[in-house]
């Protein structure tokens, strides 16, 4: 196989400070093994990733987890990370942040928070997140980030038994004084692959949302920036993920293994390096994990051949693994994918609403 | 300066870059860079011109006349690029107008 050229440097970098979280969301990215936890990386370790990211090239940090505010040095972490000059984002459920801490994230220099949103009421939000409770200390966790003037991105986890409060959930957004709302849909790996009966929406719900979200883009043009991540199961073409394989970002895991993205652990036959053993630029550079799928050297047909073949990359690795049991296979989303015929007969088995299975929780 | 209300029109609105949005150097790619929530621009040459103008806030036609005293260009077709440049960048809430 011949030597790829150099990849261009990334501009993000996802940095999962820990796995523990007070919420048990029955659709959250981390592994579903959780049990095996290796120690977290210390304090002066993220400092270090943080620069050599910076000096890599990566513009944009995101601190996430589990739920980094569990993390007790959250502002330290920001402070170096702004040491090292990049634009630091929080990615948050906004449990555990008091007004005592945001003002010291404040202090450090923290540029923006995304928090999560489970629901639009309490009800649902506790049930979706497993946590009684939850949503009452969220909402006066938003105000206190908006009465400091942060700027705030509402992430909405959609799915079916949430998707028909979407006009409502939008407005909550705007109310709240969110500069953003990000309606993302689940996507299916990990925890959402387990409870994807209970959570796949229907295609009248998702053409539904599309009206919606049409709608509420006119109603709150220059007020509200919303980006909508439809149900990819139900589209044509697959999602551009991660804007192809190891070519825009970057994860690191809590024990410090640097990761394509965050589900690419599910693959079997990658190795991954850890930033204690290798510098992160080697591992971006030439890590096994990162070259395997580069470029278009690993893709079969349809998609090698595909007018598309720049545009969506062959679709997702983690998705061909977890439907099709192949990472080399075209997304299964395709309607040209081999696989498809898969994603279609889970279309057409959807469970009806007063059968849909109990979640599991992550926990 | 609260944001413009999303129907609400200004001819010489006032425009400034709300927090969370700054210009960066890029050291590695060697470009003037525009971050803000999950956003990171390169910026060619007119883009750095207009945002850089920006400071603490200022209005349209001043921010018209800077540039085209600066780029010895006619003001009728400067204003048209700024305004389109900063309508794109409002409707992300990169820069906000307000009226005062």
């Amino acid at each position: 196989m011949r030597d790829l050229p150099p990849p261009p440097a990334p501009i993000a970098l996802l940095a999962e400070l820990t796995y523990r979280c007070p919420l048990a969301c029955p659709y959250c990215s981390n592994p579903l093994e959780l049990s095996a936890r290796d120690a977290e990386l210390d304090t002066a370790t993220w400092a270090r990733v943080f620069g050599e990211a910076a000096e890599l090239g990566v513009l944009q940090l995101h601190l996430s987890g589990g739920e980094p505010a569990s993390r007790r040095d959250l502002v330290e972490l920001v402070a170096a990370a702004r040491q090292a000059d990049l634009y630091v984002n929080l990615i948050t459920s906004g449990i555990g942040l008091t007004e005592t801490r945001l003002d010291a994230l404040e202090a450090a220099g923290l540029d923006h928070v995304q928090l999560s949103l489970q629901g639009v009421r309490a009800g649902i939000a506790d049930r979706i997140g497993g946590y009684r409770g939850g949503f009452d200390r969220k909402l006066a966790v938003a105000r206190a980030i908006t009465d400091r003037g942060f700027p705030l991105t509402l992430n909405a986890v959609m799915h079916r038994q949430n998707l028909d409060d979407l006009a409502e959930t939008i407005s909550f957004a705007a109310d709240l004084g969110a500069r953003r709302i990000e309606v993302a849909c689940v996507q299916f790996y990990g925890w959402a692959q387990r409870n994807r009966a209970a959570l796949l929406p229907t295609r009248a719900q998702v053409e539904a949302a599309k009206r919606t979200v049409a709608e509420a883009v006119r109603t709150y043009r220059g007020r509200m920036a919303i980006d909508f991540v439809p149900p990819d199961y139900y589209a044509d073409y697959p999602k551009a993920c991660m804007g192809g394989w190891g070519s825009t970002g970057l994860n690191v895991a809590p024990e410090g293994t640097v990761l394509p993205c965050h589900a690419a652990a599910t693959i079997p036959e990658l190795s991954f390096q850890r930033v204690t053993e290798v510098p992160l630029a080697e591992i971006w550079a030439k890590g096994p994990a990162f070259q395997k799928f580069r470029g278009h050297d690993w893709m079969p047909d349809p998609c090698l051949s595909c007018a598309r073949r720049d545009i969506d990359h062959g679709g997702c690795r983690c998705q061909a693994m977890a439907l099709a049991g192949d990472p080399h296979a075209t997304d299964p989303v395709c309607r040209h994918a081999p696989h498809r015929a898969l994603v279609d007969s889970l279309l057409a088995n959807l469970p009806a609403d007063d059968v849909l299975p109990k979640f599991v929780y992550r926990r | 300066m609260t944001p413009a209300r999303a129907d609400a029109v200004f001819a010489d609105p006032l425009i400034r870059m709300p927090r969370g949005v700054r210009l960066h150097q890029d050291r590695v790619r060697g470009l003037p860079a525009l971050l803000g929530p999950e956003r990171a621009l390169m910026l060619d040459e007119i883009g750095l011109a207009i945002l850089s103008e920006l400071g603490e806030g200022v209005r349209l036609s001043v921010l018209i006349d800077r540039l085209a005293a600066r780029y010895d260009a006619p003001r009728d077709e400067i204003a048209g690029d700024v305004r389109a440049f900063l309508d794109v960048m409002q409707v992300q809430r990169l820069v906000d107008y307000a009226d005062a």
